[in-house]
């Protein structure tokens, strides 16, 4: 998926570094990675570590680091490309017919999906001008400005971090069981994190739909905020 | 961080949290918080917890506990990267300093 954008910027000085975010481990991103066939490190994260130390919500999120060390842009939704299932925004393109096979479920899915918002191009242009400029880029940020776009952490955020590592930790051990609770606790105490969310309606539907564990599902909960709302806006 | 006792080791917590034990106490980034001596370099979860805000979650059926980030803040307390160090496909474990010198484009993703 980076792969490109690695052979274009890397000559001027960017690495890129993806970390899949993946209880499973090194085998469920196995696939995504062997075929991408990265020039660029690619590596595991079986703990979401990453996502309670940069405060990551949703994939996928991009941090910029300058040569020093310092994250001059906090998480934000990063895409290379605009996926073909997204239409542009506002082209005023219509909607394919969809194929007549369809569940009423899988119909609300595609429309769902269809109304994601995403920013590839503006976030294509930013990451070049900042490779190209550096700290004079006016999208590198201020230290002081990249802490404060960083998320809140109130005490429920981070008893819901410690109710996914727990939850994660007992998955992990062999307890799929034990791990539901908790997983179920982080969920009421950090709703807007898709990451804890998706992560553990895996593991009960590869397809996140609905099931007796949780009380929500991908669609369900994206439709209750709106899909539009799924990613923030890019404010660059 | 997973606990199988109440006693946190310094190294671990540093890999795990970003706080660092030090002579002045807990440190991230310019921020120290006092804390009693250690004990063989180790310090009791509870008291850790309470000092820097960290919920403390403990799961009976496993005796196994979880110490959560700290609490009332934001995520980012410092602009500096975290000290990451992450296996590859292969297991080899990679760390994110060896990239000083160059830009980074640092993205999470996931298979599900």
């Amino acid at each position: 998926m980076w792969q490109a954008l690695r052979t274009e910027l890397h000559p001027l000085g960017l690495e890129i570094v993806t970390i899949a975010l993946d209880t499973a481990g090194a085998e469920a991103a196995r696939p995504w990675i062997e075929a991408a066939r990265p020039d660029h490190p690619a590596l595991i994260d079986q703990a979401h570590v990453v996502d309670e130390l940069l405060g990551i919500v949703n994939v996928p999120s991009g941090v910029w680091i300058n040569e020093e060390g310092a994250l001059v842009r906090p998480p934000e939704p990063a895409f290379p490309h605009r996926p073909k299932y997204l239409p542009r925004e506002r082209s005023g393109e219509a909607s394919s017919s969809p194929p007549k096979t369809l569940s009423p479920r899988e119909l609300a899915l595609r429309e769902a999906v269809r109304k994601i918002r995403i920013q590839p191009e503006m976030y294509l242009t930013a990451l070049r001008d900042w490779v190209a400029h550096g700290a004079e880029s006016p999208y590198a940020l201020a230290p002081e400005e990249v802490v404060r776009r960083s998320r809140p952490r109130p005490p429920e955020v981070a008893e819901a971090a410690a109710s996914f590592e727990l939850g994660q930790y007992l998955y992990r051990q062999g307890y799929p069981e034990d791990a539901v609770p908790w997983f179920r606790a982080a969920h009421r105490l950090q709703p807007e994190n898709w990451t804890y969310k998706r992560q553990a309606w895996t593991f009960a539907d590869p397809r996140q739909g609905p099931t007796t564990l949780y009380d929500g599902d991908w669609l369900t909960d994206v439709e209750a905020i709106g899909p539009e709302h799924y990613y923030p806006p890019l404010d660059m | 961080m997973i606990l199988t006792t109440l006693q946190v080791d310094g190294a671990e917590l540093a890999q795990r949290t970003g706080w660092h034990l030090r002579p002045e106490g807990a440190c991230k980034g310019d921020l120290c918080i006092p804390l009693p001596p250690l004990q063989e370099g180790h310090l009791d979860a509870r008291v850790l917890a309470e000092r820097l805000g960290m919920p403390l979650v403990h799961d009976a059926t496993h005796d196994v506990w979880c110490l959560g980030p700290e609490a009332g803040g934001r995520a980012l307390t410092t602009a500096s990267a975290p000290e990451l160090v992450l296996p590859d496909l292969a297991g080899t474990p990679f760390a994110l300093r060896d990239l000083r010198g160059q830009k980074v484009l640092l993205l999470a993703w996931a298979s599900w």
